[in-house]
Parts: C-alpha cells; sequence; structure tokens
C-alpha cells in the first residue's frame, strides 16, 4: 500500500538513522512511502516561538502541496512535525484564519488531509505483518519513552493517552520486549535547547536517563528526533550532570522493530548513534 | 462584558484564553519542568495577567519565563480549568519581542530561533551548519559544541552544503507577509 | 352580568412609586361588569383582606381582581380572603402590577396603563370564571423509603414514630450505608458505628417499620396517595426466617478471596457473606456471581455446615406488589475511585488510595484493625500525602462542582492519622478550606495547630513510585509557585462525591428529574429541598447533591415530615387548575375522537382511557380522561389536541382568547 510521507529537516540531516530505519522497516511491511515533493521546513519551535502567522503558514504549505499532489493520508515521523501539521489543521479550521493563511501562501488548502505518526502508521496497517515477519524477537527490557509532542495536546492529536501512554509499549511487547513501567514517559526532554540551553537539555534528559537506569533498562525507545539527539548526542552533558554516568542507548521505535524483522543494523542506522548501541 | 481590561480583553480576542477562568491552583507549575528556573512559574503568570496591571504585564514581558517555557504542554494537559497556558507563553513571546522588552537570557535563545528562520528563509529547509553559524555569530559562542561538529559530520549526520528547495521564492514571500512585514509588527 | 370588584394595591410604594393606582382604580370602575374599585397601601393586611370581605358582601360580588404582586406571593392569600367571605376562591384573580410592571419600569404615563390594561385583562378572564372546587384524592397511609444508609434510616424512623407505616428497602444485604463504613464523624470524633448501629436496630425492630434487604425498585406506577410499587426481592440463597445468624457457613466458604465492598476493595470477603459483623439483618446471602455451587454446580459446604437447613439454593427473585401514599428517595452517593485519575496513576499503585479507603483503614473493624497500614507490604507508612479536590472542581475531568465534604474529612484523616502515628508527618494539599458548618472551622484549626498536620496551597501535577516511595510533585502557590516534592509511604485522595450507579435508571423508572450528574433534582433549590417535581415523591441525603451526615438527617427528618403531613389527612386536596376532557350529550358523548396524542404528550402520564359504554355494556367510544390527582396543569395536552376537547379549568381557551383581545382593543 501507498502512504504520503513527509520527512521533515531533522530526518533528511542529524537524525538520518530514523529516516533510514523508517524506510527500511516499509519496505520489509509492503509500505510504500510517497515523499512529499518539494517541501518546506514545518518551522517547529521556532516559527510559533516567534510569529503566529508564521508558524501557520509554513505547514499549510505543506498540506496544501501534499493535497495538489493527490496524497489522501501523510505519515510524519518526526513527532515536532506532526504536532505542528495538525495543530496548523486544527487552528485552519477557523473560516478567519484559513482565508489569511491561503492568501500568504497563494495555494488552494482544503483542510482534508489526513495526519498520522509513525505509531499510527505501524497500528493500522501493520500489526499483523509484524507480528507474522519478526524473526529476532526482541527480548530487552526498555523504556518508552514518548516526549511532549506525540501526546499533547490531546484534544488535537487524540492519540493514545495524556498520561502512562501505551502504544510504543504495545508494540516493543509485540515484537518480543518487555516494557518497563516508569515514571518519565512523558516529561519534556529540553526540546528545543539542544544548542541555547544545553545546561537545561542536560538536566531534563539527566532526570530521564536517571530513571531509565534505576529502573534497569537496556536501552530507552523514542519516536522524536529531538528527544533521541537530547538523549544520545547530547550525552556527554548529561553524564556531567548523573552520579554515575550511563550508557544506555537510545533507539528509535522503528529501529527496534527493524531488528525484530531481521534487517541489519547498519541498515538501520544504527552506527550513527553516539552512545553505541549494542543490543 | 465591558469590565474586562485591555490586556486580558486583548489575550482573549487573540489566543481565545480567558484568565478569569483560572483559579490558582497551581497544578500547572507543580508539573512544569523547568519552573525552578523561570524568574517565575506558570501559575504566577497566570495571576499577573488577571491583575491586568501595566506594571505587572512588563515584568511577565521582560521575564524569562516566556523564553524558558518550551511548549512541552504538561500544563495544559492537566489543567483543570483548560486553560492554554502554551497558547498564551507564544503570544507574550510575540508581543516581548514586538516591543523590544526582552530578558538578557533570552538572547541566546532567541538568537537561535531567528538563526533558524533565516534557515528556512534561504534554503526553504533547515541547513544545519548555516544554524549554527548564524547562532554563533549572533550569540558569540564561538566554541559551543565544537567537539561535536566532527563527530556528526563522521556519523553522517551533517551536510555541508545546505538543500534548496525549488520554490524558495514561495516560502521567502511566506516570510515577507508574516514575520518581516513591519505591518504587524505592534499587534 | 358580572359584578366585579377591583381592588388595586400600593404595596407600600412598591406600586405606587411607578404606577398611578388612585387612577387606575378610577379608570377601571369605567369598565363593564365592574361594580366597584378601589385602591388601598396594604391589601395583603388584615385591613386590606377586609375590605375586600366587606365589599363581596355589600356589593354581592361574583368576581375579584386584586391587582398587586404576584399570585406566586398571595395568591392563596386573598383567595381564602374570598372564601371565608362567601365568595369562591377561583372566581378571584390576580393581575401582577408588581414584578410585571411597576418593577420594571420606570414612573410615568406608559407605566400607568400598562397597569390599567393588565387589570382590564383579568377583568375579562374572571368573567369567564366558572366556580371550581378543589380536588379530593383519597390516600394511602404508607410510605416507602427506598435506600437503607442514614438518610433512609432517619426518615423511617419518623415517619414511622408519627404514626404511619414504612417499607424500607434497600438494595445491599444490610442498611447502613456509607456511614456504616466510616471509622469517626467530624467534628465530634465520634464512632461511626457507634451512632448508627442503634438505629439501625431501631429500624429492625419498630412495629410500623418492615424492612427489605437485597431489594431494589423493580417498576413504580401511580400518583401521590396512590402509587403501586414493585419491589424485587433478590434471591438471598438463604432463608432468613430459618437462619440464626450463627456464622458457621462463612467460616467453612472455600470462596475466599472476593474483594469486600464494604472495605472499599482492601479486604475480602466469602461467597456466602454478611457485609460487616454488625450488619442488620445479620444474616448472610449468597453471591451467586461468585459461589462455585451456582458457577460450576459444585461444593455446597454451606449448606452441610448449617444447623438449621436455611439454604435455599433454588430460590427465585420474588416481586412484591405494594400500595403505598409517598415515597423518600435515599439511595445516597458513591465516590470515584483511583482509577479515575491518570496522574496518579490509574489506580495502579496500591498505596494510592481513596478517601473511603483511608477511613476502612482507620476503622477499628477494617481489614487492619483500626491500624494504618500501606496496603502494598503492610507497613505502617510514616509520610502520607493527602490530595484534596480529587476529581472536583475539575471541569476538565467532567466534574466541576464541590463535593463539600472533602475539606472536613480529610482534616479528620489526618487527624486520625496523628492520632494513631504519633510521629508521622502528614501533608494535606487544597486550594481552599471549606469548613462552613458548626464547629467546623475550629476543627480544622485543631488538626493544623494541635496535630501539627502540614497544609500546603497547591494541587499536585502526578504522583509516581518509585522504590516502594510515591513521589508526590505538587506546589506551594502561597510561596509564588514554589515546586514541592514529597516522597511518600501512602497518598490519599480526597476523591469526587458522584451519582450512585443506577441513579439515572431509577429516576426514569420513578418519573424524577435528575441533573446532568444523575443527582437527583430537588422542586426548589432554595424553598423546596426536600421535594421532588414529582408530587409525592421526597428526596434526602446525598443523592440529591453531596452533603454531610447532619445535613442528610434534617433532611430526612423534613421528607418525613412532608410525608406526615401529607398522611394527616384522609383525602389530597389538589388545586382545581387541571385539564378536563370535556362532554356533552349523547349520541357525541365528547368532541374527543380519542387520537390520545394528549396521553403521548402528557409529560405527568395523567391521562388515561376511558371507555364509554352503552346501557347494553358495549363500548361506544374510548376518550381519553384526565386523572386529577396527577394532572398539574401545564397545557401540553390543549396544545396538542387537535379536536379542541380537552382545556384546563380556570384558564380556558375562551379566557386566554378573552385577555389577548382586551389587550388589542385597547
Amino acid at each position: 500500500m501507498k502512504i504520503g510521507f513527509y520527512p521533515g529537516c531533522s530526518l533528511k540531516g542529524s537524525s538520518r538513522e530514523y529516516n533510514e530505519s523508517v524506510v527500511a522497516i516499509a519496505k520489509a511491511l509492503d509500505i510504500e512511502l510517497v515523499e512529499i515533493k518539494d517541501w518546506n521546513c514545518c518551522g517547529a519551535t521556532a516559527a510559533h516561538s516567534m510569529n503566529e502567522e508564521l508558524s501557520l503558514s509554513l505547514p499549510a504549505r505543506i498540506l496544501a502541496l501534499a493535497e495538489a499532489q493527490g496524497l489522501k493520508e501523510v505519515v510524519v515521523p518526526c513527532a515536532a512535525c506532526y504536532n505542528r501539521l495538525m495543530v496548523t489543521q486544527h487552528e485552519l479550521k477557523d473560516d478567519k484564519k484559513r482565508s489569511r493563511v491561503t492568501d500568504i501562501i497563494e495555494m488552494p488548502y482544503s483542510g482534508d488531509l489526513k495526519i498520522i505518526n509513525v505509531l499510527q502508521m505501524l497500528e493500522t496497517y501493520a500489526m499483523d505483518k509484524i507480528k507474522e515477519k519478526v524473526t529476532k524477537p526482541f527480548a530487552h527490557k526498555v523504556a518508552c519513552y514518548y516526549g511532549c509532542l506525540l501526546i499533547r495536546p490531546h484534544k488535537i492529536l487524540q492519540f493514545d493517552r495524556v498520561e502512562d501512554p501505551q502504544s510504543m509499549d504495545a508494540m516493543i511487547k509485540l515484537i518480543g520486549g518487555s516494557p518497563i513501567d516508569w515514571a518519565f514517559k512523558t516529561e519534556c526532554c529540553g526540546a528545543g535547547f539542544s544548542v541555547s540551553r544545553t545546561d537545561l537539555v542536560a538536566k531534563l534528559s539527566g532526570n530521564i536517563l536517571q530513571d531509565a537506569a534505576d529502573r534497569k533498562a537496556e536501552a530507552i525507545i523514542v519516536a522524536c528526533p529531538m528527544c533521541q539527539s537530547n538523549l544520545d548526542m547530547r550525552r556527554g552533558a548529561i553524564n556531567e550532570t548523573l552520579s554515575k554516568p550511563s550508557d544506555i542507548p537510545v533507539i528509535f521505535i522503528t529501529q527496534a522493530i527493524g531488528l525484530a524483522l531481521g534487517v541489519s543494523p547498519k541498515e538501520l542506522g544504527l552506527e550513527r548513534h553516539f552512545v553505541t548501541v549494542k543490543l | 462584558m465591558e469590565n474586562i481590561n485591555k490586556i486580558s480583553g486583548d489575550l482573549l480576542k487573540y489566543t481565545s484564553v480567558d484568565v478569569s477562568h483560572c483559579y490558582q491552583c497551581g497544578k500547572c507549575t507543580a508539573g512544569c519542568v523547568l519552573a525552578s528556573e523561570m524568574n517565575f512559574p506558570p501559575s504566577y503568570l497566570m495571576r499577573l495577567l488577571q491583575t491586568g496591571t501595566e506594571e505587572n504585564y512588563e515584568r511577565i514581558l521582560r521575564s524569562n519565563t516566556i523564553w524558558l517555557c518550551l511548549n512541552c504542554e504538561n500544563c495544559l494537559g492537566r489543567c483543570p480549568m483548560e486553560i492554554d497556558i502554551p497558547k498564551v507563553m507564544d503570544y507574550l513571546r510575540e508581543q516581548s519581542l514586538n516591543k523590544k522588552k526582552l530578558h538578557p537570557d533570552a538572547k541566546p535563545i532567541v538568537a537561535f530561533h531567528k538563526s533558524f528562520l533565516d534557515s528556512i528563509k534561504y534554503t526553504g529547509r533547515l541547513y544545519e551548519v548555516g544554524l549554527i553559524a548564524g547562532f554563533k555569530a549572533r550569540s558569540f559562542r564561538l566554541t559551543q559544541d565544537v567537539k561535536l561538529a566532527p563527530k556528526m559530520y563522521m556519523n553522517g549526520k551533517l551536510h555541508l552544503m545546505p538543500e534548496m528547495i525549488k520554490d524558495i521564492k514561495g516560502v521567502g514571500k511566506i516570510f515577507s507577509k508574516t514575520i518581516d512585514n513591519p505591518k504587524t509588527k505592534n499587534k | 352580568m358580572s359584578k366585579i370588584g377591583v381592588f388595586i394595591c400600593h404595596c407600600g410604594e412598591n406600586i405606587s412609586a411607578t404606577v398611578d393606582c388612585e387612577r387606575v382604580a378610577q379608570e377601571i370602575r369605567k369598565v363593564e361588569g365592574v361594580e366597584y374599585a378601589i385602591d388601598y397601601k396594604y391589601m395583603c393586611s388584615d385591613p386590606g383582606q377586609t375590605l375586600i370581605k366587606d365589599a363581596i358582601r355589600e356589593h354581592h360580588l361574583d368576581g375579584v381582581v386584586v391587582g398587586s404582586c404576584s399570585p406566586r406571593m398571595h395568591e392563596p392569600t386573598f383567595r381564602k380572603a374570598c372564601a371565608e367571605a362567601g365568595l369562591n376562591p377561583f372566581l378571584c384573580e390576580m393581575a401582577n402590577l408588581r414584578e410585571h410592571c411597576s418593577w420594571v419600569h420606570e414612573k410615568g404615563e406608559a407605566t400607568t396603563e400598562k397597569a390599567f390594561d393588565l387589570v382590564k385583562m383579568l377583568v375579562e378572564k374572571v368573567k369567564r370564571n366558572k366556580p371550581l372546587d378543589a380536588i379530593k384524592v383519597p390516600i394511602t397511609k404508607k410510605a416507602l423509603v427506598i435506600g437503607g444508609g442514614i438518610a433512609g434510616i432517619q426518615a423511617s424512623l419518623d415517619i414511622a414514630n408519627a404514626g404511619h407505616k414504612v417499607i424500607l428497602i434497600e438494595k445491599d444485604p444490610s442498611i447502613g450505608g456509607h456511614m456504616s463504613q466510616l471509622s469517626e464523624t467530624f467534628p465530634t470524633l465520634d464512632c461511626s458505628q457507634c451512632i448508627l448501629t442503634p438505629r439501625m436496630v431501631e429500624v429492625a425492630q419498630h412495629p410500623n417499620i418492615t424492612l427489605y434487604t437485597y431489594a431494589e425498585l423493580d417498576s413504580l406506577e401511580g400518583f401521590i396517595g396512590n402509587f403501586t410499587a414493585k419491589i424485587r426481592l433478590k434471591a438471598k440463597s438463604v432463608d432468613h426466617k430459618k437462619c440464626t445468624g450463627c456464622g458457621a457457613c462463612l467460616q467453612k466458604c472455600p470462596q475466599k478471596r472476593i474483594p469486600s465492598e464494604f472495605n472499599a476493595g482492601l479486604g475480602n470477603r466469602t461467597a456466602i457473606y454478611v457485609p460487616f459483623p454488625q450488619a442488620v439483618p445479620n444474616k448472610p446471602v449468597i453471591d451467586r456471581e461468585h459461589c462455585n455451587y451456582y458457577k460450576r454446580g459444585k461444593c455446597k459446604i454451606c449448606e452441610a455446615t448449617c444447623p438449621t437447613g436455611a439454604i435455599e439454593w433454588d430460590k427465585e427473585d420474588e416481586i412484591l406488589t405494594e400500595q403505598v401514599g409517598a415515597i423518600v428517595v435515599t439511595t445516597g452517593f458513591n465516590v470515584k475511585g483511583a482509577d479515575f485519575f491518570p496522574e496518579y496513576g490509574y489506580g495502579k499503585y496500591k498505596d494510592v488510595l481513596t478517601g473511603l479507603q483511608f477511613e476502612r483503614l482507620a476503622s477499628a473493624s477494617g481489614p487492619t484493625l483500626g491500624e494504618i497500614r500501606r496496603p502494598s507490604d503492610g507497613t505502617i507508612p510514616k509520610k502520607i500525602v493527602f490530595i484534596a479536590c480529587a476529581g472536583s472542581r475539575d471541569p476538565a475531568k467532567g466534574i466541576p462542582y464541590c463535593s463539600k465534604i472533602c475539606c472536613m474529612y480529610t482534616a479528620k484523616h489526618a487527624m486520625l492519622y496523628q492520632h494513631k502515628v504519633h510521629d508521622g508527618e502528614s501533608t494535606v494539599f487544597y486550594m481552599d478550606i471549606r469548613a462552613g458548618g458548626k464547629n467546623y472551622e475550629e476543627f480544622v484549626r485543631r488538626a493544623i495547630e494541635e496535630d501539627h498536620v502540614n497544609y500546603v496551597r497547591g494541587r499536585v501535577a502526578r504522583v509516581y513510585e518509585k522504590d516502594g516511595k510515591l513521589i508526590v510533585k505538587g506546589v506551594d502557590t502561597l510561596l509564588s509557585g514554589q515546586q514541592v516534592e514529597i516522597e511518600a509511604d501512602m497518598v490519599v485522595l480526597a476523591t469526587a462525591g458522584v451519582s450512585n450507579c443506577g441513579a439515572e435508571q431509577l429516576a426514569q423508572k420513578m418519573h424524577i428529574s435528575y441533573d446532568p450528574y444523575h443527582f437527583f433534582a430537588e422542586a426548589h433549590p432554595k424553598l423546596k429541598p426536600v421535594e421532588t417535581n414529582t408530587a409525592g415523591i421526597f428526596l434526602a441525603g446525598a443523592c440529591q447533591a453531596p452533603k454531610d451526615i447532619p445535613e442528610t438527617v434534617g433532611m430526612a427528618s423534613g421528607a418525613a415530615v412532608k410525608v406526615a403531613g401529607l398522611f394527616s389527612n384522609n383525602e389530597l386536596v389538589r388545586e382545581p387548575l387541571i385539564a378536563v376532557v370535556n362532554r356533552c350529550a349523547p349520541p357525541q358523548f365528547s368532541t374527543c375522537v380519542g387520537c390520545f396524542m394528549c396521553q403521548t404528550a402528557c409529560p405527568y402520564n395523567a391521562i388515561e382511557r376511558e371507555e364509554i359504554k352503552g346501557r347494553d355494556g358495549k363500548v361506544i367510544k374510548t376518550v381519553a380522561k384526565v386523572n386529577p390527582g396527577l394532572c398539574q396543569g401545564c397545557g401540553t395536552c390543549v396544545a396538542f389536541c387537535r379536536s379542541k376537547s380537552i382545556d384546563i379549568q380556570g384558564y380556558s381557551n375562551e379566557q386566554m382568547f378573552a385577555e389577548v383581545m382586551s389587550l388589542l382593543n385597547h
């Protein structure tokens, strides 16, 4: 089956392995990803922190492109892009805002596109296939970290539940893993402060790693490039705040599934991580 | 109601948030991951808004609270009155920028956002090298993350050349009509 | 020719400040049919009423219009005055010159003219008024009380002591309700069961009270004074006439791990069980859903053990039909469980409890015999956190109201904990402290000042478990939002009080109103708290809204007095302003065509079908008939009737038309 695909900037750059793993398991599960042509950046945190109209127009252009290219459904692996696109679609239900934004982007926009995140894509189209095709059960005790933007604001996203979400946990169980019950599933990792306030990222991501380590998790599973980057790339800064430095790897849910389906670690981009992935 | 003050009235108009709904329970602050770093936490900010005085509003716009807020939405997720604090924060940030009342701590954060947006304006997508260069130029943090860059490059995560989209003009127009539009500066 | 007397009241200055009362009286005298008209300062006063009575006698009036306040204030007053003077009270009407005119307009010509118009309308109406007699309906002097908690117990005792028969039904195997689950009550810290159980026994032994436990209302029909209630006596599987309450069966039952409802899930019970040792009646029932015999056809150990052969395996539910004259609904409330709270763990943490569960821990007859112990490992908690407003005052969770009793019972719980664990540390996270009752404020201060409970103003964002402790993330808003983190051994949530399960179905069976939260609706929030909109059905206790014990007992006695008042007459007198289906001479008998749209439309189920039979007993036609005992005179049927065969006495179509025409022909 075919589905529209919006990779977003991080999948093309600093979270390249997320892209690689999404493409790899899509192939293994017979899902054809049709990338939106000439897509632009969604604006992420910077746009909505600085100017409301900009923050709605950039995603609106993406949605308008997808509609113009005949796509009905688009999967957005990056949690931040998913959040921005969903929120924009919701805000543009208001007639005044929609008319202003369509003036700005100078493109027709209907708002009928179905936007899903990678977990929803797997839940809707691939659960049975995954179950059949598991060749190397992912027998590890892991902490599933959802972050903020996949789950909140619940009223708009309507995905999983705000406290103690379970969708990734269910997927880990499906591929033979043991997700642990822990306390930091949805506490922010420090998000866009990676560069401007690395100290805060170290503190917040440190808390997350500490709890996972205390509960003996062998890995942290994520579905957001920002979270992965903060927990992985910034491990050096984080370790300075911890009483005992941690070497727990942080991998994407798609990489975990890929491993279970027998895809090679190289194809899944596991060698691009900062903290060595030995699973 | 005619007795709503200008600050609350404008807030209501632009964000649909009515500050009178907040009964100061503090659940937002209790769950805010960065409250201890802020000048004052979110529930206190709501109280300052409720007073409706120019003095308190100035305090808010000049605080680091609005810039340290990550929009993680934990507050909205737990607020019993479903007050959209993240939206209020976005609005206050825009106001703080337009009125040029930035807290000194916010400078690197705003520098980052500006560099990020510049990258999009000129290439249509995020060009990491351009972002970092711009950020360093604005913030004078010349040696930050120098050790990280080579490893990122080795891991294939850093592109030296930007990837330009075809319709870069269209994206440029979006910028000129919104954030770069001098008419919308003093909302 | 009519001889109507018009009496315009100044109402002190309330009316005369904006209406020229003297002029209205003068002008109305000129209207055809008005025999006598005056104005006076206070018509409702004694001299005022005397004026009316004298005028009726002297001028032989056949109708009276009083232009004064709202009929809701003084209609009974003026009607009574007319009756005393020998004029049928329903020939007296009031024109509302106060709420409808003087109070809502400025002084001026237009206001006086409007007052005149209003009086003229009523004069036209009264010309067409017919003398009516109050309706008398017989009363069955027996009350049905539904729900055997403290409210039901109090109401039953009060009605029974007033000399009337009461049937008390309770759906659980024992009466007592939530009050029997409490350890101590605020503000006196009286032992709850000690003050409750004597009343329970009194109910069981009272000659006027018939108690049915394990029973529910199956259906209800009828009207005030004449209800027919079908009560379902659920099969107890134990013959209480043979059972001596020796308790041998309880000891031997192999199914020992059923979560006990009485202990709020903290302890277990057997399949054949008595809910608690002081239960009334103190005889067991068998929970068929968990009994080995009913599930798998095995066991029967209780039968073998029973010395009197009281086990009845094949007993079925029995339906008992009773005629009653009044019903008091005292079905109580429930509290939300810990699983309602995503941020407090969705119920998965064993040491996060509800207030009711804490009561069971503190209670001497509870699962830990009164010792505060953690359900997870049985140790005594040294640090305990109480979270007030858990679910209440929370529109996001769908419960915007305040549950009223939690501030008080939280203070009580903290005090009990401190009394039992002297070196324990307790913290209460609150938003406000609602302690409005007598001695309530002093009680809360005692918790703070004498027992040194820490009160922190702020709510808790989340609670999670780590290494056997519960991490509580709260805030102190009085310290400008300083975050407060406590590593607690136990967390007690003062969960929201909600309606009891099955409340909606019960309300619909009884045709009583309920609000969006399924609390039963009182007839008037201020002045009629114990009545419902359905005549003859009264309310008491927490089924109407969360409330504490003194209020509940007060309401129960209030409802009982209403019932006793109802029963103090042999007949019920009602206002005859009801709908009547017309009758005329044969062969038509009535213009009613028998479509029964009125029956479908009537919100009070007041319309029945009447067969009109000929002399040979054959049915000629079936027409609608209004039950005068149930009809509330709302007029819906009149609007629906296609053949204009039904009309309201005292508010007929003709009268309404005359009023409108008088206004138009100004």
